[in-house]
């Protein structure tokens, strides 16, 4: 019952064998070795999981591998430049604002975040707090966060990786 | 960007700076390392197949579906598990939790089988498979009524002699009490005589969990020679001594090792997965991942539920004269660490007052429920939420003003606490005024009219830390100057690595994030009793700082060995040529903590010193009540803390912050429902933890000017200390904003509707 799926990841051409039941994030962490997208509630329902499907957030644990036959899929691990390695502005103002503890969660709150400044560059804060809160830190960093994104709009607005 | 920051830091001052957590870039490129998503070449996957009784007999086990699966490897019960651990019983206080059940069911969701296979989902599959049968047994759920040992959780109770401080405890027969704690200060029925006043009431607190994002994991390699797990732990030298002491073999032949942890809380303590991951990976031979679903957490380890009855005497002038405390703390089917929450939280639940008169009676006992543990203080949280709540009750009762009457009664410096022990660097009045301060205390508030009221409260407590706890850490420096840290304390995201770095940095004069941390491996990494408690920066942080301090002095030795002049300042590379020639050797550090303590007197509970040092916390909280719907808002949330001196600002902000907000869950809608043993919502879907919407929005964190004299640099723990007020300030603020008093958490807004239509003569109907 295996099938042979070929789609676009992090900008490279990969394909990989998959059974019908087998969800995004298996396929990641199994074929390819990333483990930024993790399971926490396994239920589409934390965040932890976050991969974008065609720029699109999805929860990695519900979204089926299948569905990625032909996609472009982009995850936490390819934000840094892939030339300078230098962070993204996302994730530098992560760093900046201490918007972390544990760390488990970042992934998916980088991405989010990543997906509400494409959509909303200058988010105010219910902007932001609606926009994330699919998203879950039991550290709860969310103060951190909420500055983590309002630091992030900045640096992308000054538009250079500071 | 903010990476350079770390590079260019300056040499000098290295505690008491903000600096970012090593791990930063790690943990924002997803590339953090967690037990959870490990692998090992040739691993097999286990499946818990669980309890659906509350208690029973086992009758039999039918597991011949789940062995046809195709691609299932093995199916393991306990039989296979004695095969190879002849006596599979664990557990830091008892050793009375077994590997998979044996004989009887203890709890709905306890492991009785096991399924192997390579890939998880055939085991999975498998395991739903397997029918077991049950006599079942009577069972017990209600800490209080379970006191009166009608119904046995256990026949006999198999206490483990682990710590030095339970070491009174012997095996008992016909009983669930595990541990009761007594203190016994002055004469309390005589002080509640004479008193002027005396108030009784009684609080309980519900069901909750840790639900850590990174479920429990542990995976086990196991051949002849040894032993290596690799496991979400929070106490990876207690996991290697239990393990060893279950195989019989020397510690040497085990090895833990603990990457970061996704999230601890307590409930990764002391010894979890990693004896059936063991005892799977010596029956099948292989490598064995034993890695639970977010559902499974509900059953392997909770906060204690509790019912605290309080009673104070307070004479004419306001003065508190006599306090007696009786706590039930509902430890479910296996101790865990419950008897050791029962008296470390005894010691101080007469709260942050000065009374003459102390009688505290706190009892561990057993039901049939997942078993309870520690769960970020210790039982301190449930035992504040119970007398800060008593105490405002009392002063409204009095027409005193709450904070004054606090004010009045508070444990001042020098004066003897409950235990015994005379108070010392504990800013109790300091949190507790900084609170009243920010929420304008002297002036009136604005309470709104119409259907939303307002109100404000505000609550204090004081810890004392676990005690006597020991910690080991070792320095290696390397030819080119290069420094390296030994430590077993995990950082689950408390930024403990980040601390200890800025320790040696600080000692060694040399910038913090140079400093390598090596991972948690019980191979390199000396004792440590374990990352609780807030202990890790006061003990660990004095073993660090001592060994720092004894590289120091070896470097100073090898100046002196090679000719160099008193007070040279060599580069270390240098000095290392000197010595051999080229760029060889090393000077290894070594550094070891355990703080003075008398043990409690059994029969009064009062000891000298109880603890090296005070946790102090205020909280303040002005609310909103819809008394149409009962629906509260928190307005604002003020947490104060005395943490001594704090060594990285930052972290500390965001340990009090996050502390404030998981206890603002458990205040405000977390609650494990349970029904007749079995949990009905152990989900995210159905057990709502806090998100971005649940932050007030506006929440203030400060720690008061202070030092801890004898603290690493001035510093103490804070992990748990802005868990411990909230509740009962929320709660004091609901009934100055609506006039009901609540003794139950969660403050869901069913709860306040209920309050408020009962007060007013119109109840609604029973819940069930």
């Amino acid at each position: 019952m295996t099938r042979t799926i070929s789609f676009t990841l992090n900008g490279e051409k990969v394909a990989a064998e998959i059974k019908p039941h087998h969800n995004l994030v298996e396929l990641l962490q199994r074929d390819f070795n990333l483990m930024g997208a993790r399971e926490s509630c396994g239920q589409g329902l934390c965040g932890c999981c976050t991969v974008l499907v065609n720029g699109a957030a999805v929860s990695g644990c519900l979204y089926l591998a299948a569905f990625v036959d032909g996609a472009e899929v982009t995850t936490v691990e390819s934000l840094a430049d892939p030339s300078t390695h230098n962070l993204n502005p996302v994730q530098e103002a992560f760093i900046e604002a201490g918007a972390f503890q544990c760390g488990y969660c970042t992934p998916g709150f980088v991405l989010m975040t990543t997906q509400l400044l494409d959509a909303h560059p200058d988010p105010d804060e219910d902007q932001i707090r609606h926009y994330l809160s699919g998203n879950l830190c039991r550290c709860g960093a969310y103060p951190e966060i909420v500055n983590a994104v309002k630091i992030a709009a900045r640096k992308r607005k000054a538009g250079a990786p500071a | 960007m903010a990476t350079n920051t770390m590079q260019d830091a300056p040499v000098g001052a290295q505690v008491g700076r903000s600096l970012p957590r090593l791990e930063a870039r790690d943990k924002v490129t997803g590339r953090a390392e967690y037990t959870h998503t490990m692998r090992l070449p040739g691993m097999l996957h286990a499946k818990i197949f669980r309890s659906t009784v509350a208690h029973g007999r086992i009758r039999s086990i039918d597991t011949s579906a789940a062995k046809n699966v195709p691609g299932v490897h093995r199916v393991v019960t306990s039989e296979d598990v004695r095969k190879v651990i002849p006596a599979p019983y664990y557990g830091p206080a008892f050793h009375d939790q077994p590997i998979l059940a044996i004989d009887k069911v203890h709890y709905v969701g306890e492991p009785v089988a096991v399924v192997l296979a390579a890939d998880p989902h055939v085991a999975e599959e498998a395991a739903q498979l397997i029918v077991a049968e049950y006599e079942e047994l009577p069972a017990i759920f209600d800490e209080v009524e379970a006191a009166d040992n009608k119904t046995l959780v256990h026949e006999e109770l198999k206490p483990a002699g682990t710590f030095a401080d339970l070491k009174h405890l012997k095996g008992r027969k016909g009983t669930n009490i595990a541990l009761d704690f007594k203190l016994r200060r002055g004469d309390v029925d005589k002080a509640f005589a004479e008193a002027a006043h005396v108030f009784e009431h009684t609080f309980r607190t519900q069901k909750v969990l840790h639900l850590a994002l990174e479920p429990f994991a542990s995976i086990a390699d196991w051949n002849e020679r040894g032993v290596t797990i690799y496991s979400a732990s929070q106490g990876p030298s207690f996991v290697r001594t239990e393990i060893a002491r279950l195989l019989g073999w020397p510690e040497n032949r085990v090895r833990i090792k603990v990457p970061y942890l996704g999230g601890g809380f307590g409930s990764k303590l002391y010894i979890k997965m990693e004896a059936l991951a063991t005892a799977l990976s010596m029956i099948a031979r292989r490598p064995v991942k034993v890695a639970l679903t977010m559902e499974e957490q509900f059953y392997t380890i909770t906060r204690h539920p509790s019912t605290f009855r309080i009673k104070t005497g307070v004479d004419k002038s306001g003065r508190i004269t006599a306090r007696k405390c009786e706590v039930y703390w509902n430890g479910g089917a296996y101790a865990d660490v419950g008897p050791r929450v029962t008296q470390k939280s005894g010691f101080t639940a007469s709260g942050p007052y000065d009374i003459d008169n102390v009688w505290v009676d706190s009892y561990a006992l057993y039901t049939n429920l997942p078993p309870a543990g520690a769960l970020r203080g210790f039982g301190i949280p449930q035992l504040v939420w119970g007398y800060e709540s008593h105490t405002d009750m009392i002063a409204r009762a009095l027409k005193l003003d709450p904070l004054e009457f606090r004010r009045k009664n508070l444990l001042r410096e020098g004066r003897p606490h409950a235990t015994g022990q005379v108070v010392q660097d504990a800013k109790l009045e300091a949190v507790l005024d900084r609170v009243a301060e920010r929420l304008n205390w002297g002036k009136p508030l604005e309470r709104g009219n119409g259907a939303v009221r307002r109100g404000r409260g505000v609550a204090f407590a004081i810890k004392a830390v676990i005690s006597p706890t020991t910690s080991v850490a070792n320095i290696t420096i390397a030819a080119d100057g290069s420094t390296t840290l030994y430590c077993g304390t995990v950082d689950m995201g408390q930024g403990s690595d980040t601390a200890m770095a800025q320790i040696v940095g600080e000692v060694l004069d040399i910038p913090a994030q140079s400093v390598r941390i090596v991972p948690r491996d019980t191979d390199v990494t000396p004792y440590d009793m374990g990352t609780l408690g807030s202990r890790s920066l006061f003990h660990m942080g004095h073993a660090v700082r001592l060994a720092a301090q004894d590289a120091r002095d070896k470097i100073k030795a090898m100046a002196r060995d090679v000719g160099e002049p008193e007070g040279s300042n060599i580069p270390l590379p240098e000095l290392f040529k000197k010595k051999y020639g080229m760029q060889a050797g090393n000077i290894v550090g070594t550094g070891t903590y355990k703080p003075d303590y008398v043990p409690p007197d059994p029969a009064t509970g009062l000891t000298p010193n109880v603890t090296p040092f005070w946790m102090c916390a205020a909280s303040g909280a002005e609310v909103e009540v819809d008394t149409e719907t009962g629906h509260v808002r928190i307005a604002r949330l003020i947490t104060v803390v005395d943490c001594g001196r704090p060594l990285n600002p930052k972290i500390v902000e965001t340990q009090i912050s996050g502390a404030a907000l998981m206890q603002l869950g458990f205040t405000m809608f977390e609650k494990m429902h349970i029904d007749a043993g079995q949990v009905t919502n152990a989900s995210l879907a159905d057990y709502k933890i806090p998100g971005m919407l649940d932050v007030p929005r506006v929440m203030e964190n400060e720690t008061v000017d202070a030092q801890q004299s004898n603290g690493p640099f001035g510093a103490k723990g804070v992990g748990e200390t802005a868990t411990f007020c909230v509740s009962p300030a929320i709660a004091n603020a609901i009934e100055d904003a609506c006039g009901v008093r609540l003794t139950s958490l969660p403050l869901n807004a069913e709860a306040v509707f209920r309050a408020l239509r009962a007060k007013a003569n119109t109840p609604l109907g029973d819940e069930e």
